[in-house]
């Protein structure tokens, strides 16, 4: 499914959904306005994940757009109840295809990480870091994670802001819910190492 | 419990995801191990940490209002028939998020077997439904993710050699549009993790998805038929390979795409 995922982001058609996703042409007022009831709650949580995926403020602005646009146009056939796990899919295939448009660029391409090279835990050193981690404030955290390569932060996001199960995440993400629980733990442990340096620098 | 089992499983622990057996496993071994204690106080501290600080940006309130504007629509005639193959039928699509989220409306997602076997989350003890499950996913996927068709045409001499290098199986490309069954194209899939052949067809306003794998189901006898949320699944085997077509057509009409298929690999003896 990731490869899917990522296949779907390199494809010509993929990408010309853009275009014929910008209005709302065709949507019945009636379908438009319970979607907005139901939908407008979750704009903050698909804010900040688009915050946290793409890194940056004005894409962010767009991608927010192009996912509540393009999710109108699906809401026809959406019947379960989980309309943010829902909301959260469509948005990071919007960023698929913001990630393929910023790959196509010259623009230096986000270094490919080998999962399992990743130690999966780094001992700190021992002194009161319980009282070190409190002391973080949220600016701070939210740098650490923005260091944290893609697969990871989507995770820890997905987990930690967006408040997803196990499950949820794995359906986002289209990998297992064993994968999701071993990038979710070393998630944890990046940022655990780069709290503790920060705090110590 | 080994400290590598718990190093993932104290996060499971954290975020409620363990079942009450699990949990007390891992409390046992985080009493008598210091230093997987000590990772699990520290985590906990750090999710603490964050939930305080208020980690998620508001949208912008331009943005709010943008996008509460942009769904504010005027009353736009009805019937508009869109022309992309995004288009989906609007009548019986089924619980389709429940679907596509496969068993997650079971509730308690860390399973003895997940903990048993850490990382093989996929447990499978009614082969044939769930698999019909996977298929009426994916037939979902291919009509929500706006990827119905990787190729898109009508002329199957396009369609099967497309297929070339995606996939270590050829499967059979069969122009039905005379028969009332408009071959739109073919995409390639993932089912069960596994790249899937499917060749898409129309049949009116409904898509049909052919799926076509070497080795999907091939065990399973007993789903020969299958309605899954409203969708009909219809599933067999020949020639070595495993065949599922999925649309919410009605079970009939889905028969006599089945019949035309087969009638197609099987030309009768005789017949030119």
């Amino acid at each position: 499914m990731l490869a899917r995922t990522q296949q779907q982001a390199s494809t010509a058609p993929w990408m010309a959904e853009r275009t014929t996703m910008t209005s709302t042409d065709g949507v019945d007022s009636d379908a438009a306005r319970r979607f907005r009831n139901a939908a407008l709650p979750y704009l903050d949580d698909v804010y900040a994940l688009a915050r946290y995926l793409l890194r940056d403020a004005v894409d962010a602005d767009d991608a927010v757009q192009e996912c509540y646009l393009r999710a109108l146009r699906h809401f026809d056939t959406y019947r379960g109840p989980a309309i943010k796990p829902w909301l959260l899919a469509i948005l990071k295939n919007v960023c698929m295809a913001e990630f393929a448009r910023r790959n196509r660029q010259p623009a230096p391409a986000e270094a490919e990480l080998d999962e399992s090279e990743i130690p999966l835990w780094q001992e700190p050193e021992a002194t009161a870091e319980a009282a070190l981690l409190r002391r973080a404030d949220g600016d701070t955290i939210r740098r650490l994670l923005d260091g944290l390569p893609q697969p990871f932060r989507e995770t820890i996001v997905l987990r930690e802001i967006n408040d997803l199960s196990y499950r949820e995440i794995a359906d986002i993400v289209g990998a297992p819910v064993g994968t999701v629980m071993s990038r979710l733990a070393r998630a944890r442990a990046m940022l655990r190492t780069a709290w503790n340096a920060e705090e110590r620098s | 419990m080994t400290c590598d089992e718990a190093e993932i499983l104290l996060h499971a622990l954290i975020d409620g995801e363990l079942d009450a057996g699990h949990a007390r496993d891992i409390e046992a071994h985080v009493a008598t191990c210091a230093a997987c204690a000590e990772k699990l106080e520290a985590f906990r501290t750090m999710r603490a940490a964050m939930a305080e600080a208020k980690l998620k940006q508001a949208a912008p309130a331009q943005l709010r209002a943008r996008i509460a504007a942009a769904l504010t629509v005027p009353a736009a005639p009805l019937g508009i028939a869109r022309q992309s193959a995004l288009t989906t039928p609007r009548a019986p699509v089924g619980k389709s998020w429940r679907t596509f989220f496969g068993g997650f409306a079971a509730g308690g997602v860390l399973s003895a077997a997940v903990a048993a076997s850490l990382m093989l989350a996929v447990i499978r003890n009614d082969q044939g439904r769930e698999l019909a499950g996977e298929v009426v996913s994916a037939h979902l996927r291919s009509l929500q993710a706006g990827h119905l068709t990787d190729v898109e045409t009508s002329d199957q001499h396009t369609v099967k050699p497309w297929f070339n290098g995606r996939l270590d199986v050829a499967p059979p490309v069969i122009d039905l549009t005379a028969q009332g069954f408009t071959l739109i194209g073919g995409r390639l899939d993932y089912i069960n993790g596994q790249p899937v052949g499917s060749i898409v067809y129309r049949r009116r306003k409904h898509v049909i998805n052919l799926f076509v794998a070497q080795q999907l189901g091939a065990a399973v006898r007993n789903t020969k038929e299958a309605s899954v949320q409203g969708f009909n699944v219809r599933h067999w085997r020949e020639e070595g390979l495993d065949f599922w077509a999925v649309s919410d057509i009605d079970g009939a009409e889905l028969d006599e795409f089945v019949q035309k298929i087969g009638a197609a690999l099987h030309p009768p003896a005789g017949s030119s």
